[in-house]
């Protein structure tokens, strides 16, 4: 079941669509329970289709087409390490050693007190500041250096998103 | 119109139309893959890349619409250089399995990569590995890898069958075809996705490993199982049918055909086909030769005819036995003094016999439907009853058509319905004429404001509109708001040769006894031509007990059935495919077939065996050479299109009389006859599983039994135990439980009062 937020949210985002194409507003409501839950899981994705109308497999087919979309449990923060051309000639093979080593998994994985995940992700278009991760698809962080990696990790442990 | 050159070649085409579509016209061929006429344009293969005058780089033919004096290559250097390079990019992934790929000898990638492609690769690193799925026990998609991700299945899925169970799921090189968490492909029509799937990996799973598709003869035949004459091209090999495939006519079935027609054929081939004539001697069976069997029947038959008299024969047969069987049937009855003959075995209501002008059929051509601009839909299961028909009207609602249906149960048609009344089988012909009174009135919403407001205006009567209780008034009712909206009203036949069987006066006349007549005043004999009376009759405990307390019960069957425990002989008989015949469809295309393959063992096609009953009986003129010469004495004189003819008068309304549950009985789609519910396949599929006693969640509470659990469902003297199950749709006070299906033949009529108690 969605839950009263997130419907919220949708019947808000519904209303820049025709009232005939409410399939537009799929993406967003995928966001929506993706930043309720962490992840998107199948059922999730099954009521997002009744409440929209559409196909629960068109839905699976924008779910899984986007790379930000989490289809398992990220933990409770995703860090995505862009790993496209840019930053890593800018250094994001050593980014990704540094959180692995640092907390201890590997991509795609999550920490045991479910507190961090770690994903590979595509060009953010802030080359300029490669190289990059993004903190649950909100906050991008750039030029990363070990140190700085640690202030964010240590930021997020206490509690500063 | 406007002018266009492909390939030097003038040609004259429709503005709009695409530079494929102009081509094909003109017999040029352009390679392709996810192009398909009757499917939208998707341009992700690149296969049919064209040159065109001006243009700065090649356009994909598909999706490229002609303007007046393009210039257009198919076949220039550059061209030809762009499609073998898309060729290449095919190839770098897909398998080389040929050997081993059921597609082998009849894949577009095969036959192109001929046209197209190197002698060999130049790329020499790991293939992609695609996983294989279950989406079913019809459709194979084990070899996923030899996928080329052109989505016709995904397309036809969506827009033909009317829902998407698969879909295109990732992206880049890990895009692959999938179903929603691995469901199953449920769609009626799901196994037109083989035809679509230009390669190996969407494949036929009964036809898997079966045969090479060079090694199979093919024979044209006709669909047997629903009314809308679906052409068949039978595969056999080794007097097997191991497959059959859509003949393409655009005025029937299109390219496409139900898995019903497609899958049925697994039947044929069925454990319990019936090889040997068996007569019942002392409790045992025995296998007898013919002349045994069929001199057993003509003395039983003139025995009784003699001694209780001939009106104590009746003789019942399906409607999917050819026209030729059931004129001779009727023929070698009405020889030996019997006017008991009928056809129509799920029907419960004949007042409109004698006072309809002409043979009842669809009352316009399939291809009216399709271009209808207002359609109401008189009850009927039309997804399951006709898959084909549902999905020429989804077609008809996608350009602007609105569809209303009048039924008792709301199953989802897949399509926008404009308005809908969901009620009781008793309240039918109350809100039938809700709709002709407000179409008299001119009222401007609700159904009768849609079909007012409509041109082209068809009204359908279907099976549950047929086996009604009052069916007689809902024709009548039908006719009056056809002829109100000066529209077109008629029939969706139940089954292959409804149409046929009025032709050839399958049907009782003057003192005769209807279908329904002759099991509720038990005859003294029977005869059986393709019955199962349990599964076929409107009311199986009548139709058991009739049977039980005949004399003599002649079975004419291809298959042992319940008919082992009254019948008193089994005569062998051969289905469609082993014999030759007609059906005339709903709409009247009166079609002839030759058998595929010879009968199995010593099964002998009906047509023949009556034509020895007849001469051992010494009725006159049973001396035909052929079926063709059948065909020709039964059609002799007659005039089809004159024929046809809805059209009643003088039917008077009776009232409903039900009190408690009603029941609501569909015919499940893998129920309908004989050789179906003989198809394994067919019967591994969900639309195959066992009924359940569905009632609306109030009906639930009021019993006080909860969802899932066993209940007692009875009718007169019998009853059968099913899962309850809820079903808002449906309105209350009624249950529905399916006929046709040995868990629920010891119930009674399909329409009536129905009790339901915890078991």
């Amino acid at each position: 079941m969605l839950s009263q937020q997130i419907t919220t949210l949708i019947d808000k985002e519904l209303k820049k669509y025709p009232a005939d194409q409410r399939q537009s507003a799929v993406m967003a409501a995928l966001r929506f329970v993706q930043d309720e839950k962490g992840w998107i899981a199948p059922e999730d994705m099954a009521d997002v289709a009744v409440y929209l109308g559409m196909p629960q497999m068109a839905v699976y087919e924008v779910a899984t087409f986007y790379h930000m979309y989490n289809l398992k449990p990220m933990g409770k923060h995703t860090l995505t390490v862009c790993t496209n051309l840019s930053c890593t000639l800018c250094g994001a093979g050593d980014t990704v050693g540094y959180l692995e080593k640092k907390l201890g998994i590997k991509l795609n994985e999550v920490t045991a007190d479910g507190k961090f995940g770690l994903r590979e992700g595509e060009c953010m278009g802030a080359c300029i500041d490669a190289p990059l991760l993004n903190v649950n698809n909100k906050k991008m962080c750039g030029k990363l250096t070990p140190e700085k990696i640690d202030s964010i990790l240590a930021d997020l442990e206490g509690g500063k998103a | 119109m406007i002018n266009i050159e492909i390939d030097g070649k003038q040609i004259q085409t429709e503005n709009g139309s695409t530079v494929i579509e102009a081509a094909h016209q003109a017999g040029i061929a352009i390679p392709h893959f996810c192009y398909h006429k009757k499917l939208s344009i998707a341009a992700n293969c690149r296969m049919c890349l064209v040159q065109v005058e001006k243009a700065p780089k090649p356009l994909p033919a598909c999706a490229t619409p002609v303007s007046e004096g393009m210039k257009v290559f198919t076949h220039s250097e550059q061209a030809v250089k762009a499609q073998k390079g898309v060729m290449e990019f095919l190839l770098v992934n897909h398998p080389l399995d040929c050997p081993i790929c059921d597609q082998g000898g009849e894949c577009m990638l095969q036959d192109m990569s001929v046209g197209y492609g190197n002698g060999h690769s130049r790329y020499h690193e790991e293939k992609r590995m695609v996983l294989s799925k279950d989406i079913g026990p019809l459709v194979s998609a084990e070899e996923m890898s030899r996928c080329i991700n052109c989505t016709r299945c995904v397309r036809f899925g969506a827009e033909i069958g009317g829902q998407m169970e698969l879909g295109q799921a990732f992206r880049g090189e890990h895009a692959e075809i999938m179903s929603f968490v691995s469901g199953s492909v449920d769609s009626e029509l799901s196994g037109n996705m083989i035809d679509l799937c230009p390669v190996g990996a969407l494949t036929s799973k009964p036809f898997r490993y079966k045969a090479r598709s060079w090694e199979l003869s093919r024979r044209r035949s006709v669909s047997a199982h629903d009314s809308l004459g679906s052409g068949l091209a039978v595969h056999t090999k080794d007097n097997r049918v191991l497959r059959v495939l859509p003949i393409e006519n655009d005025d029937i079935n299109e390219c496409w055909l139900s898995d019903r027609d497609r899958f049925a054929y697994e039947g044929l081939s069925s454990e319990q086909r019936l090889t040997k004539p068996m007569i019942k001697q002392g409790g045992q069976w025995q296998e007898v030769d013919w002349q045994a069997a069929l001199e057993f029947c003509a003395n039983g038959l003139r025995q009784i005819a003699s001694g209780a008299g001939a009106e104590q024969i009746g003789a019942l047969a399906t409607g999917n036995s050819t026209m030729e069987e059931m004129y001779l049937l009727q023929k070698l009855m009405r020889g030996i003094g019997s006017d008991n003959v009928d056809f129509r075995l799920r029907q419960s209501d004949f007042s409109a016999d004698g006072k309809q002008q002409g043979a009842p059929w669809l009352g316009m051509t399939i291809g009216d439907i399709g271009r209808a601009d207002r359609i109401l839909i008189v009850g009927s299961f039309l997804r399951k009853d006709h898959p084909l028909l549902a999905a020429r009207i989804r077609k008809a609602v996608v350009r602007g058509a609105q569809v209303n249906v009048i039924h008792s149960t709301d199953d989802d048609l897949l399509m926008k319905v404009a308005h809908k009344a969901i009620v009781a089988p008793d309240a039918m012909v109350d809100a039938l004429s809700q709709v002709a009174k407000g179409v008299a009135a001119k009222q401007t919403d609700g159904i009768a404001g849609s079909l007012a407001s409509g041109e082209r205006v068809a009204v359908l009567l279907g099976n549950f509109a047929q086996q009604h209780p009052q069916a007689a008034q809902l024709q009548a009712l039908a006719q009056q708001i056809a002829e109100a909206t000066q529209g077109k009203f008629g029939f969706i036949g139940e089954s292959a040769n409804s149409v046929g069987g009025y032709l050839v006066k399958a049907t009782p006349a003057g003192k005769g006894m209807n279908a329904a007549a002759m099991l509720a005043a038990p005859r003294k004999a029977y005869v059986l031509l393709n019955v199962e009376p349990e599964l076929d009759c409107a009311d199986a405990q009548q139709a058991i007990a009739a049977m039980q307390s005949a004399d003599l019960v002649i079975a004419m069957s291809a298959y042992k059935h319940g008919a082992t425990e009254y019948a008193d002989v089994l005569l062998p008989i051969a289905p469609f495919t082993e014999t030759s015949g007609t059906f005339i469809s709903s709409e009247g295309r009166v079609q002839s077939f030759n058998g595929a393959v010879k009968p199995l063992g010593e099964a002998r096609p009906a047509w023949k065996v009556l034509r020895v009953l007849g001469n051992l009986l010494k009725v006159d003129g049973f001396d035909y050479e052929t079926s063709q010469a059948v065909r020709d004495e039964a059609m002799q004189g007659v005039d089809v299109a004159v024929k046809l003819n809805n059209a009643v008068s003088g039917i008077e309304s009776k009232p409903a009389v039900v009190s408690g549950l009603q029941r609501v009985a569909d015919v499940p789609i893998y129920a309908t006859d004989a050789i179906v519910r003989r198809a394994v396949s067919l019967q591994a599929t969900t639309d195959a599983a066992q009924p359940k006693a569905w009632l609306h969640s109030k009906e639930l509470s009021k019993l006080g039994v909860t969802a899932g659990v066993q209940v007692k469902v009875a009718q007169g003297q019998g009853n059968a135990l099913l899962e309850v199950a809820v079903d808002d749709g449906l309105p209350e006070g009624v249950v529905r439980v399916a006929a046709g299906h040995p868990l629920t033949a010891k119930l009674g009529a399909m329409f009536g009062t129905i009790t339901v108690e915890r078991a």
